[in-house]
């Protein structure tokens, strides 16, 4: 059924740290290929190496700039996936209930062999965080990991989602926000998460931590540096045929 | 939003079939026999050809039937079996009127509203997501109505009521317009909440993920069509209800009706197009577009 269930056992998600997101895309990448070897139908690539390549990803990261009202620009990495709403539009609006929010944990999944490639959940996440593969022609989405996560095959430490267990700086975080005490409710709370989009009204289970402010340097008077006086232009005025090019030019 | 020709032709041509259907239904004309039935065929190609049309862009269509299981939640559940309904009602009225000389008023007056809750269930589809805000509007059902009741009055020949319902489908779609230049801008989404970083500054798009396209941008970053947005409203209001309108007012011929009928069609593909073209999701905010 693609109704939606009034509460879930757990709320699984994560904690996306933009604070210490590097940027590096190892997230993407590690996601890419655990999900195009694991759970479904691959991840296609077309014209990968032509004029045009595109592929579907699960999890894509963004750079954005933030100028404040008063000091430096900042640059900030953004992840992006799947938030595993609480009210999930994507699932309520499939014909097919391929769309579906699990009641044991939350995850939002889509049983690919019910899909029939309407795309209209696509439409309806505000987040972008289906696509639908051009080549299995089903709608692709972040499943959590739910073939790690509960996987007894794999060696504890590995049982977490693939970006979570690859990100080497620490900027995910997976766990269960149904408990307080767990350390993604924790985390959230202490830095203030955040959810995307909330007058979207999809209830995010997934938080991003705002970046902590930056220090701000210590300029001494004057010089930004010892060495800028050593650093002034040294070009005059030209002279001879350039001075003249010059000086026509500017009257043009 | 990009056009896609299939859903432009299903939404079209659906509520045209299901618009003439509607009057079939209701007695407007009150035929029988062999006319009854070229008003029967014209209504099932229609209706049927632009569902059909709406499966092209299905990327498993062979799975369609899966898609009458979820009435419950999914206007897109609902529309196939307001639609399936309708036909099937419609067919055993057209029946009775083509083979028995029979017009049998109940089945009619149901096919008649099951024909009606088609084109709102269609409607609804688009009506009811909160991530395009031009078509989050209680209006967008009311042009969706009045366009298909509008063509089947004009294929029915119910002059009178042709003209008033193609003037209310004008009017429906100039208010539509105008509301939803301002839809995107009233929603309150932007790149400042997708991102949650405006309480710190200015937020601009700095990077892509990537450096080709994708399914995103391909599907909801459709940018072409909103340049000519004012021009291409222009002509679908005059082919869809000016040219339809001055046709029907001389006395009726079926020359005149046909060129009216063409021209309304014409219009709407043109107003359609536009519905998606214009449309703006909110997903393009994450790549700095809209």
């Amino acid at each position: 059924m693609t109704t939606l269930p009034t509460s879930t056992q757990k709320k699984l998600g994560l904690v996306i740290d933009l604070d210490t997101c590097v940027g590096c895309h190892a997230c993407v990448i590690s996601c890419k290929g655990w999900n195009t070897e694991n759970y479904g139908a691959a991840l296609s690539d077309t014209d990968a190496y032509g004029a045009n390549p595109s592929g579907t990803f699960l999890n894509r990261v963004h750079s954005y700039e933030v100028q404040p009202a008063q000091g430096e620009a900042q640059l900030i990495h953004f992840p992006k996936s799947c938030l595993h709403c609480e009210d999930a539009p994507c699932v309520t609006v499939c014909p097919t209930g391929a769309s579906y929010k699990r009641v044991e944990d939350g995850i939002v999944l889509v049983n690919e062999s019910d899909c029939i490639g309407c795309g209209l959940c696509a439409w309806a996440c505000p987040y972008g965080a289906r696509e639908m593969d051009a080549v299995e022609k089903v709608m692709k989405k972040c499943t959590l990991c739910v073939d790690r996560i509960y996987n007894e095959n794999l060696p504890e430490e590995d049982r977490e989602p693939a970006c979570v267990r690859t990100c080497p700086s620490g900027a995910r975080h997976f766990g269960d926000f149904a408990d307080p005490d767990s350390n993604v409710s924790k985390l959230s709370a202490e830095r203030g998460g955040m959810n995307l989009m909330p007058e979207q009204g999809t209830k995010p289970v997934n938080k991003y931590l705002p970046p902590r402010p930056k220090d701000t340097l210590a300029v001494p008077e004057g010089d930004i540096d010892i060495l800028a006086p050593y650093l002034e232009p040294v070009a005059q005025e030209a002279k001879g045929f350039l001075g003249w090019l010059d000086k026509t030019l500017e009257k043009i | 939003m990009h056009p896609a020709p299939s859903v432009i032709f299903f939404t079209v041509f659906s509520g045209v079939g299901f618009g003439l259907l509607t009057f079939l239904g209701l007695g407007y004309p009150g035929v029988t026999g062999f006319t009854a039935f070229a008003f029967f065929f014209i209504a099932y190609l229609a209706a049927v050809g632009g569902l059909i049309s709406s499966t092209f862009h299905l990327g498993h269509p062979e799975r369609a039937l899966k898609a009458f299981t979820q009435w419950r939640s999914s206007w897109l559940s609902r529309e196939g079996w307001c639609a399936v309904i309708a036909l099937l009602t419609m067919a055993l009225y057209g029946a009775g009127l083509v083979f028995f000389d029979q017009r049998w008023e109940l089945l009619g007056l149901i096919g008649a509203a099951f024909s009606v809750l088609t084109v709102f269930t269609t409607s609804m589809i688009y009506t009811q997501l909160k991530t395009i805000p031009r078509w989050n509007s209680p209006l967008t059902p009311v042009m969706f109505l009045s366009y298909s009741l509008a063509a089947g009055a004009l294929l029915s020949g119910q002059e009178p009521w042709a003209i008033i319902l193609l003037l209310i489908a004008s009017a429906t779609q100039i208010s539509l317009w105008m509301q939803g230049d301002g839809a995107f801008a009233r929603s309150g989404t932007t790149l400042a909440t997708a991102t949650g970083l405006g309480p710190r500054g200015d937020v601009r798009a700095f990077e892509p993920p990537h450096t080709g396209t994708n399914y995103l941008l391909k599907e909801f970053a459709f940018t072409v069509g909103r340049k000519h947005s004012q021009k291409v409203r222009i002509i679908s209001i005059v082919l869809m209800a000016g040219i339809p309108i001055l046709f029907l007012l001389p006395p009726f011929s079926h020359f005149l009706a046909a060129l009216a009928v063409a021209s309304h069609v014409a219009g709407a593909l043109a107003s359609r197009w536009l519905f998606f073209a214009e449309a703006e999701h909110v997903v393009g905010l994450y790549y700095g577009k809209r």
